[in-house]
């Protein structure tokens, strides 16, 4: 999809504005931390977990050349097929011929964020295949025409009226006066429009949680079977996945599952969490009859070895943006793009380029809750960092910014001035603000008071108290 | 596609400012695939024994909404089976696994019971299937596809009923892993095609965060577990 | 009580500007536990709004400035989190690549802290005697919790004050919206989180806001007051030294004593 982060500053307004979307973020923000907190509170080794989790990822990209084509070469023996793909013209093009070769002409899908990332789905369509997202919350969003909000829970900005209204004006075979008001009847009425597609479909595909290099096997983890029929009913399999899902072993594997969706959703382990290995075997009575795996860069190889490779340690659990308040203010698509909160922030730069996404990295206080839920332990705010480091030294950010924290910076170095200012500053602000104790409105501080009062200072500044302090004591 | 696989090695080199790995190094790495050591793993089922194993994996796994029948051995299954579908309201019919392990069950003793060995079909509203283990530090069932093991009897229908030999019962993941590597001839086309870890019925809480059971997976999943004195054929691992 | 020592204070730009009574607390808080206490004059700030904006180089010759007015002391200790954290978690990285420097960073990170947990970690202080008869609640400002694990030390001296009934916030843990620069560059979704803290702490029904960062409450300080929320916003070290009667809560006017 084609990102909108260069207008992050608008896109939060209108967020901010979104009466439902306010409401809909209401009920994550306190749910998701709080189901988190409870399912780490029952195993005593989730921190250790966290460390050797850390680890493998560590090791693993350290190594990921050879673990890159050991996993191929399992791949391979178990009758399925790597394609490498730089980028996401590549990407598109790997998937689009093997749907070719089959004759494809509905395709089914599991969730995947890589998919979004490469924008597979129009690609599909502009060429004569039509696409049908199977995850709930991706298929709301299909049929609303927009991106999803959040890495695991695509609709999370929707409330359930929102649901019914799009599943109203898309199943028109259905009674258009029936009720809908219970989120029971949603998911009925989802399950039962999307069964006969899972049995059309020519083509699955999936993305993958984990790529298994020991034996050449994909991980999907997920709750509903969606991605299981997806990826088991028609003849072809593809997987889209990006470079750094490798592990080594399924012990690797099993080790990062178990902090996947404790961090996630809080639950012990997912309803369904599929290791798939090739095609259907000689003799099995189901499966699909080819296994492709479509193994994108798209940006990641790049990061190797630089201030940004921690990053690709990232699980897309979502714990950061559920813990996120900046997140939780404005919603996942002001960020403009596939991957939103912390670790789109971290992430939307590398792969886009700062000039597009240079808000993201800015628009944080650094409170580092994402860095303490982050199960692999990745360092997010210092990355954002990076980030600003990187726009500041390419004079990207704003000219009067820039202007005023270089002025704040000359004058901090020159103690004596500042001193002088600040008591001269202190005695002002002081003295016009001390009949209400505060200002309703100040120049130059126009965000602050749009919603604010700013307190008024006390009226000297300790330096210069503290000097005369420190002569009355002489005096004594 | 080659031109994009080496671009795509030779990037990764680059940014890890070395060339293609020594010999040795690999080796090592090649090492620690084959040796597949264990990390932590956590003392929730390990520290058990396995009495109290079972027991823990029947809470974990009814935590999640599956419903668990201890019964006291292979003798009983078909009569807790057709229960089970009677107390739900549903037709006495399901398709089952063609796996030999069933085989041993008495379902001649039900003879109202209607059953289906193979694949499940589109309107196949009840499935049962054995497991290979069942794993108690989360209530995990593992599942392997195969020439008897259809996966579309795990997804298909709308109830999956699981008959769960008590000495299948194994602490982690990893004791499961290790079962798959022992049945599997060496090398991955001696692997199953697909490795069902299934916690709980199918479920969603993408409206609203309000958790739905019967997304597109069965809604209901019944496990009978036969709690037999003697040890099942594959018997728990040795830990 | 331990042996004496040398400390100075890093007063923080913003207890310069806004709020000396703070710096003066603080000071009473460091002599009660048997501190000597300077103000080294050559400070101003710690760098913070350049490292965060990514202007490493203001930075790095501000932290200089810093290291070398702090050079000699026992301890370093500051009314705020968040320059404390700066000073003893990104001092150290900001000079990782300058190793001459890095050695004087390292030293003065270690001998930095934050005031409440200075008085309670490194003095021993686990109570003040002051009274103050109110309901309160207690912001956690994010640096101090996360960078120095500042969580037990407040609530431990603010249960040992007379008359002092404190009550948690529902999520305690959720930043106020300030963040230094963030604010100011991104003001609508600032107040939004703000707004959001002045909900929890309403909800408390406490009768007074503390918190150990003078950003923080100057932030909640001014969303309360523009809601008309009589509720009183003071810094932790004005309550623990017994000085509330002597200068009014943030935002409040000079007669509202």
């Amino acid at each position: 999809m084609q990102p909108t982060s260069r207008s992050f500053p608008a896109n939060i307004l209108a967020g901010l504005a979104d009466p439902v979307l306010q409401r809909a973020l209401g009920l994550a923000r306190t749910g998701f931390p709080l189901r988190r907190q409870q399912a780490i509170g029952r195993l005593p080794e989730f921190e250790e977990l966290r460390d050797q989790g850390r680890a493998i990822k560590d090791h693993t990209l350290g190594h990921l050349d050879f673990y890159l084509e050991l996993y191929e070469t399992n791949v391979a023996a178990a009758g399925g097929q790597v394609h490498w793909a730089r980028d996401a013209a590549e990407a598109r093009a790997a998937v689009l011929e093997i749907c070719r070769s089959v004759g494809a002409k509905i395709v089914t899908k599991g969730k995947s964020m890589v998919a979004e990332e490469i924008a597979l789905n129009d690609h599909l369509e502009q060429n004569g295949i039509t696409p049908v997202e199977t995850d709930l919350g991706e298929y709301i969003i299909q049929l609303r025409h927009e991106p999803p909000s959040h890495i695991i829970a695509p609709a999370i900005h929707l409330m359930k009226e929102q649901v019914a209204d799009a599943f109203r004006a898309a199943h028109t075979e259905l009674a258009p006066d029936r009720p809908l008001e219970e989120v029971r009847t949603l998911c009925e009425e989802a399950r039962a429009i999307l069964r006969p597609h899972f049995l059309a479909a020519d083509v699955g595909i999936t993305g993958a949680n984990f790529l298994v290099a020991e034996t050449g096997s994909s991980i999907i983890v997920t709750n509903e079977g969606n991605g299981d029929l997806t990826q088991t009913l028609p003849r072809v399999h593809i997987v889209v996945a990006s470079l750094e899902k490798i592990v080594p072993t399924l012990e690797d594997a099993a080790t990062l599952l178990r902090l996947l969706a404790r961090s996630a959703t809080g639950q012990e382990f997912s309803s369904y969490t599929t290791i798939s290995t090739g095609p259907r075997r000689p003799g099995d009575p189901d499966g699909p009859e080819q296994y492709h795996v479509v193994l994108l860069d798209n940006g990641r190889s790049e990061l190797l070895g630089g201030e940004f490779q921690d990053m690709l340690r990232c699980l897309r659990c979502a714990a950061c943006l559920n813990h996120c308040p900046v997140y939780a203010a404005v919603g996942g698509h002001a960020y403009g793009w596939v991957y939103p909160g912390p670790m789109g922030a971290v992430l939307t730069p590398a792969l886009v380029g700062l000039g597009e996404a240079g808000h993201l990295p800015n628009a944080s206080t650094f409170c580092g809750r994402c860095e303490e839920v982050c199960p692999v332990k990745i360092p997010l705010p210092k990355m954002m960092r990076h980030w600003r480091e990187r726009e500041f030294v390419q004079r990207l950010s704003p000219i009067a910014y820039r202007s005023g924290l270089r002025f704040w910076a000359w004058l901090a170095t020159r103690p004596s001035l500042y001193h002088a200012v600040t008591e001269i500053a202190s005695r002002v602000l002081g003295w016009v603000g001390r009949g209400r104790g505060r200002f309703r409105s100040l120049p130059l501080a126009a965000g602050w008071t749009l919603g604010r009062d700013m307190p008024a200072p006390e009226g000297r500044s300790f330096h210069s108290l503290w000097a005369e302090h420190q002569r009355a004591c002489k005096r004594r | 596609m080659s031109a994009a696989r080496d671009d795509i090695l030779a990037g990764i080199r680059r940014g890890l400012r070395r060339g293609p790995l020594p010999a040795a190094t690999a080796a090592g790495l090649a090492e620690r695939i084959s040796a597949h050591r264990r990390n932590l793993i956590p003392a929730r089922a390990a520290a058990l024994d396995h009495s109290a194993r079972i027991d823990l994996f029947v809470a974990m796994a009814e935590e999640v909404q599956t419903t668990v029948a201890r019964v006291t051995s292979g003798d009983a299954v078909p009569a807790e089976v057709a229960r089970y579908l009677a107390a739900e309201n549903l037709p006495a019919e399901l398709v089952m696994a063609p796996d030999p392990s069933l085989d041993t069950i008495p379902w001649a003793a039900r003879p109202l019971l209607s059953i289906r060995r193979g694949r499940a079909e589109p309107g196949d509203a009840v499935s049962l299937t054995p497991c290979l283990a069942a794993i108690a530090e989360t209530g995990t069932l593992l599942l392997a596809s195969g020439a008897d093991s259809p996966t579309t009897l795990n997804f298909l229908p709308d109830t999956h009923i699981v008959v769960l030999r008590a000495g299948d019962v194994v602490a982690s993941y990893e004791d499961g892993f290790d079962l798959v590597r022992a049945r599997s001839v060496a090398g991955p086309e001696g692997w199953p095609r697909t490795l069902n870890l299934i916690t709980g019925p199918s479920r969603t809480g993408d409206i609203e965060q309000r958790i739905q059971l019967g997304a597109h997976g069965p809604r209901r999943l019944h496990i009978v577990l036969v709690d037999e004195p003697e040890v099942a054929a594959n018997g728990p691992p040795a830990r | 009580m331990p042996e004496p020592v040398r400390v100075a204070l890093l007063v923080t730009c913003l207890v310069d500007l806004f709020r000396p009574s703070v710096g003066f607390a603080a000071v009473a808080l460091l002599e009660a536990a048997g501190c000597t206490v300077e103000v080294p004059r050559a400070q101003t700030c710690c760098g913070q709004p350049a490292y965060n904006s990514g202007d490493r180089v203001d930075a790095k010759r501000i932290a200089r400035q810093v290291i070398e007015a702090f050079a000699g002391y026992d301890y370093v200790v500051a009314p705020s989190g968040s320059c404390a954290g700066m000073i003893r978690v990104h001092y150290p990285q900001l000079f990782a690549d300058e190793p001459e420097t890095l050695a004087a960073a390292q030293g003065l990170a270690a001998r930095t802290y934050e005031l409440v947990s200075f008085l309670v970690d490194v003095r021993g202080v686990n109570s003040v005697a002051a009274c103050w008869e109110r309901s309160a609640t207690y912001h956690d400002a994010c640096s101090g919790l996360r960078e120095l694990g500042v969580k037990a030390q407040p609530r431990l001296l603010l249960a040992s004050i007379e008359g002092l009934r404190l009550c948690e916030l529902a999520s305690v843990d959720v930043c106020c919206g300030f963040g230094g620069t963030f604010c100011v560059k991104y003001p609508e979704i600032s107040d939004k989180m703000v707004a959001d803290k002045g909900a929890e702490i309403a909800a408390t029904g406490a009768e007074a806001v503390l918190a150990g960062d003078l950003g923080c409450l100057l932030n909640i300080a001014g969303k309360l007051a523009r809601l008309g929320s009589p509720v009183e916003v003071r810094h932790i070290a004005e309550v623990l030294a017994g000085m509330t009667s002597e200068t009014p809560a943030i935002g409040k006017p000079a007669g509202s004593l």
